[in-house]
């Protein structure tokens, strides 16, 4: 009972989130910030983890090739169809919630604690809008480091399986090159938005509608942080079985 | 002026105000006092529409908080200025930021209008030379004023103080009830301050209202909060050995 209650409260907060918006002047200067904060800021770990699970993934998948059989470009192709079709969007995005979702949390949170939300609240402004809505505004350019993260992984699984001596460099990139369907970058940056919307909600309905202290705030970011990834999980299932299920 | 009619109140099933019927005057240092737990808090952030009653009825300037669309109360909520227990300050603005935020939400006034603006209340509160500094880096006392100068830079109607000298020394106290007391005189708003502090009681208690176990046990001036007979406002006033012998001095008076 008390989870349906949790959603329809999450679903009454994002309503809010889209009325009675703040004056423009000011919330471009969120957004900005939050871009600056939420992407910017994630972006080098992001370059960390892409490059080198992309390495990764084609090493392990060389290694994995014991049938002469199979063509070396193969290694090319099941690193181009892991990183673009499920680590870069979806993986990435549990680390994500870990990074982001734990800020936005505890800094919405800690608001919340110290009185700052009622603050908001009483001189009229409409919290939800100013404190969620540029968060979800700065996470609509979260693709951006998605695409970067898809390139990187790419690139990691081009030098893991290279200079690892698995395969030459004509035979990963022509791997990259075989049975190439835009949709599936489009099926990935379709659910990138998808998780950039929870990604944003999701941290911030556990901040915003905590309640208790200090050890609170830290409770609700681990909240967040497997709520998020959970539903992330789920939500990258149905989309999957809607947009390449027969 | 601030009318409330039979104000109930309950969390989980435990009823915390229980019928509160009160009316907080324009012009006047309204004081709500009581005992922790009394329901104090709940009673202020009712007030504001922090928190929605089950009963009872809160009449701002003749027309009923209930009645009014989500517009309307926002409207309100712009005419209010509230000083939190903790400040509340938005600790990642500067002191100027803090006083400037409502002037930029609310107003279209200029950025050169609003310094202005802010440097005034920032004068009126006596802080001069705090514009740039975070939250973090002035004084609980400083920290006050500051919640002050932010809740009356835009010209407020109703002032509301949650505690406003918890954590602070008794000269510092004084200081901020006396600033609080001349702001509601200077600009003729309706004050209510949640204390359980008797010196606010003795310096600027106009209009006090005493609440025990969610009831409202007893309302009166700070002349004649001294004078009363009532069992539940005498133990709370006398607990301190100083206001016993104030006590002692005015029954051998009277006598």
């Amino acid at each position: 009972m008390k989870y349906i209650e949790a959603i329809g409260k999450y679903f009454l907060m994002i309503r809010e989130v889209f009325s009675k918006p703040t004056k423009w002047a000011i919330m471009k200067n969120l957004i900005l910030k939050e871009i600056d904060d939420l992407v910017f800021g994630s972006l080098g770990i992001l370059i960390f983890i892409s490059f080198f699970i992309g390495g990764v993934v084609a090493m392990q998948t060389a290694l994995n090739m014991d049938s002469p059989l199979l063509p070396k470009n193969l290694v090319g192709f099941a690193t181009r169809q892991s990183v673009i079709l499920e680590f870069a969007p979806t993986f990435t995005s549990i680390i994500m919630a870990g990074k982001v979702g734990s800020y936005i949390t505890s800094s919405i949170g800690t608001m919340r604690v110290t009185e700052q939300i009622d603050a908001l609240e009483v001189m009229g402004v409409n919290a939800p809008n100013y404190l969620i809505f540029p968060k979800i505004a700065a996470m609509m350019f979260y693709p951006f480091a998605v695409s970067i993260s898809m390139f990187l992984g790419i690139l990691g699984g081009w030098a893991g399986s290279v200079l690892g001596g698995f395969t030459t460099s004509a035979e990963f990139t022509e791997g990259l090159q075989i049975g190439f369907q835009p949709f599936h970058v489009f099926y990935a940056f379709t659910k990138t938005i998808i998780f950039a919307f929870i990604l944003a909600t999701i941290p911030s309905y556990h901040g915003f509608y905590m309640r208790g202290g200090a050890l609170e705030v830290g409770k609700a970011s681990t909240t967040s942080f497997v709520w998020t990834s959970v539903v992330i999980i789920i939500i990258n299932y149905i989309v999957t079985q809607m947009l390449l299920g027969k | 002026m601030i009318v409330v009619e039979d104000l109930h109140k309950s969390f989980d099933g435990t009823p915390v105000l229980k019928g509160i019927s009160t009316v907080f005057e324009k012009g006047k240092t309204n004081l709500i006092i009581g005992r922790s737990g009394s329901g104090k808090t709940v009673f202020l952030k009712s007030l504001l529409g922090l928190f929605i009653p089950e009963q009872g009825t809160i009449i701002y300037n003749g027309t009923p908080y209930g009645e009014m669309d989500d517009e309307q109360q926002r409207e309100l909520r712009q005419k209010m200025g509230m000083v939190f227990q903790g400040s509340a300050l938005f600790d990642s603005m500067t002191v100027e930021e803090n006083v400037m935020f409502p002037l930029k939400m609310f107003t279209n006034d200029s950025m050169s209008g609003m310094r202005d603006r802010v440097d005034v209340v920032l004068k009126r509160v006596n802080l001069t030379d705090a514009h740039k500094k975070f939250p973090s880096e002035i004084s609980g006392g400083m920290q006050k004023r500051v919640a002050i100068a932010r809740a009356i830079v835009n010209n407020p109607q109703y002032l509301f103080c949650d505690e406003p000298n918890s954590g602070l020394d008794p000269k510092t106290s004084i200081v901020i009830d006396n600033l609080v007391q001349e702001i509601t005189q200077e600009f003729d708003i309706t004050t209510v301050i949640n204390t359980h502090d008797m010196n606010s009681v003795m310096e600027i208690g106009e209009k006090i209202v005493f609440l025990k176990d969610g009831y409202k046990a007893w309302e009166g001036s700070n002349k004649e909060i001294f004078r009363t007979d009532n069992e539940a406002v005498t133990s709370f006033v006398y607990s301190s050995e100083l206001f016993k012998k104030v006590r002692q001095m005015y029954l051998e008076e009277r006598n």
